[in-house]
C-alpha cells in the first residue's frame, strides 16, 4: 500500500505516531501546508483526503495510506498559472501573512463541492429542502474551521463568492 | 507520545480481536489522536476501525440503522436523518468544523472524553477523572463550560457531543459487540455519571465494540424537532448549552415532547421531567418555563456557571415555542 499524495505514489511512515501533516511537511518537503496549532482548532492545515477537506494534523499518517491527498501544491497548472481561487484571494486581499491560506483555499475548494453536492449546514434554514442557497452567512459557517489570525475573513469570504459565481456562471 | 502500534481492521471480527487483545479504537482521530499526543491518554497498539464498511440502512420497522463507522458529515448530509430526523442532522452540524465532520465516525463521537482543559494539562492541573484521587482543580477554577446537573465532588465535566444529545432525545440504542457476544444499550444508560469514579464514563466493558446505532421509526415530535446551540461564538465552538426538542401538538394540546439537554452534564440530558410536564398542556410560553424549571430543580451552579440554569431555561422556551409556532 502507499498513500497518493499529488498523484505521486508515496510510502506511509515507518512510526505509526507521524502525523499526515508531518510526514508532508518533514518526510516529502510540501511545506505549503501549515502547522497551526496542531490540535485541530485552527485548519491551518486542511489538505483533501480523496476529495474531502481533513486536518492533516490529526489525522495519522498510517490513515491515509491507499487515499489520495492533494495539498496547495497540485493546485497551481504546472505552467505556473494559478488557480481561478489563487486569483481571487489576491484580488480580494484575502490575506495578509498568509499563513492560513493554504489551508483557507484548500478547505473552499472542498466546500464548493459540498454545496454543489447540497450538504446542508447549520445554518441551513430548511434541512429537508433542496440545494442551499449560498449566502454569505452559508460561506461564514462553511468556513468556520479555518481561522484567520490577521482577520482577513471579509476578503476571504468575498473570494470564495467569486469563484462560486464563476464556477456557476 | 508513546510509540504505538497501528493496523486497519480486516473486518469487525478482526477489530474484535484486536480489542480484546487491548488496542485503542481508532476512528476518525479527532479526539483520540490529540488525547495521545497531549499525553492524557496512552496506548501501545490502535485498531483503525474508520474504513469498516459504513452504511446507513432503513431498518424493518421504518427506523434507521447507523454503523459505528459513519462519518458525521455522511450522516448529516443523509436525506433519511435530514428529512425524518431533522434534530440529528441540526445536531452533527453543529457540531466542530466540516474538516472535522469528515473525519468523525457516529461511534467515536459517541465515545469522546470531555474538553474540560484541566483533564487536558497533564502537567499542570489536578484531574480524578484523569488520576483518580488526585483532586479536581476545575471546582474552583475557569469552569464556565462546567456541569449543572448530576455532578459529584469529584468531577464537573461536561460531555462535548451534540450528537450525542440528539440521539438522547431520539431514544437511540447502541448496539455492541464484545468476547460474550452482541447486546444493546439505550444512548441515554451508556454514559454514566461521575459519583465517586469520574474516570469510568460509559458502561463499555473490556473488549466491547460500539457497532452502530439504531433509530426508532420517527414519532410526529421527532418528525418536528429541532437543535439549538448556545456557544460564546457562532460556530466552531463547544456548547455552553444546547437543547434537542421535539412537540407534537394536536387539538391546541401537546401530545408528545420531547427534549433533550447538552452542555449541562457528564451525558446528554433527557429531560423526562419537563417532558411528563408538558404532556396534555397548551403550548405557551408559560409552560415551557414551568416544565424546564421542574428538569432544573436540582441543578447546581458553580462559581463560573450559574448563568447556564437561565440559559437552559430561555433556550428551551425558545425552541419549543418556534416548534409550536411553526406547527401553528
Amino acid at each position: 500500500m502507499s498513500i497518493r499524495v499529488n498523484g505521486m505514489e508515496v510510502l506511509p511512515p515507518d512510526d505509526a505516531r507521524v502525523s499526515l501533516l508531518d510526514h508532508l511537511r518533514e518526510h516529502l518537503h510540501l511545506s505549503g501546508t501549515k502547522k497551526g496549532c496542531d490540535q485541530g482548532a485552527c485548519g491551518a492545515c486542511t489538505v483533501l483526503l480523496d476529495g474531502n477537506r481533513v486536518l492533516s494534523c490529526l489525522t495519522l499518517a498510517a490513515q491515509a495510506d491507499g487515499s489520495n491527498v492533494q495539498t496547495i501544491e497540485a493546485l497551481a497548472a504546472e505552467s505556473g498559472a494559478l488557480h481561478a481561487l489563487q486569483r481571487a484571494f489576491i484580488e480580494h486581499d484575502g490575506l495578509q501573512c498568509g499563513y492560513c491560506t493554504p489551508g483557507q483555499i484548500c478547505s473552499a475548494i472542498a466546500m464548493a463541492e459540498e454545496l454543489r453536492r447540497g450538504d446542508p449546514s447549520y445554518v441551513t434554514l430548511d434541512l429537508a429542502a433542496g440545494p442551499p442557497v449560498v449566502t454569505r452567512a452559508e460561506i461564514r459557517e462553511r468556513m468556520s474551521g479555518n481561522l484567520c489570525r490577521c482577520g482577513a475573513h471579509n476578503g476571504i469570504v468575498e473570494a470564495i463568492e467569486d469563484m462560486l459565481v464563476e464556477t456557476a456562471a | 507520545m508513546t510509540p504505538f502500534g497501528y493496523a486497519r481492521a480486516a473486518d469487525r471480527a478482526d477489530a474484535l480481536a484486536r480489542v480484546g487483545s487491548g488496542a485503542r479504537v481508532l476512528g476518525g482521530g479527532t479526539n483520540l489522536v490529540d488525547l495521545l499526543r497531549q499525553n492524557v491518554e496512552q496506548a501501545s497498539e490502535l485498531v483503525d476501525v474508520s474504513r469498516l464498511e459504513g452504511a446507513i440502512r432503513e431498518s424493518d420497522d421504518g427506523g434507521l440503522l447507523i454503523d459505528a463507522s459513519v462519518r458525521n458529515a455522511t450522516l448529516a448530509a443523509h436525506p433519511l436523518v435530514r428529512h425524518r430526523y431533522p434534530v440529528l442532522a441540526r445536531a452533527l452540524l453543529a457540531g466542530a468544523s466540516a474538516q472535522i465532520r469528515n473525519m468523525a465516525t457516529v461511534g467515536g463521537n459517541i465515545l469522546q472524553r470531555t474538553r474540560c482543559m484541566y483533564f487536558y494539562d497533564v502537567e499542570g492541573a489536578r484531574c480524578n477523572k484523569r488520576q483518580p484521587g488526585a483532586g479536581c482543580d476545575a471546582m474552583d477554577g475557569f469552569n464556565r463550560y462546567h456541569a449543572v446537573l448530576g455532578a459529584s465532588d469529584q468531577c464537573i465535566a461536561t460531555h462535548p457531543s451534540d450528537m450525542c444529545v440528539a440521539l438522547a432525545m431520539l431514544d437511540a440504542v447502541i448496539h455492541l459487540s464484545g468476547p460474550d457476544g452482541e447486546r444493546s444499550v439505550p444512548l441515554t444508560d451508556f454514559h454514566v455519571l461521575p459519583n465517586a469514579t469520574p474516570q469510568t464514563e460509559t458502561v463499555l466493558k473490556p473488549g466491547e465494540l460500539i457497532t452502530g446505532v439504531e433509530l426508532p421509526p420517527p414519532s410526529a415530535a421527532v418528525t418536528h424537532s429541532e437543535y439549538r446551540k448556545v456557544r460564546d461564538r457562532s460556530s466552531y465552538a463547544f456548547a455552553l448549552i444546547s437543547v434537542a426538542g421535539g412537540l407534537a401538538i394536536a387539538e391546541g394540546r401537546i401530545t408528545e415532547a420531547r427534549i433533550a439537554l447538552g452542555g449541562v452534564a457528564a451525558k446528554p440530558w433527557r429531560a423526562t421531567r419537563a417532558e411528563t410536564a408538558l404532556v396534555c398542556v397548551a403550548p405557551t410560553p408559560d409552560a415551557f418555563l414551568a416544565a424546564i424549571r421542574e428538569e432544573l430543580v436540582g441543578a447546581r451552579p458553580l462559581s463560573g456557571n450559574g448563568f447556564k440554569i437561565g440559559l437552559a431555561e430561555r433556550t428551551v422556551v425558545a425552541v419549543l415555542g418556534a416548534l409550536a409556532g411553526a406547527r401553528a
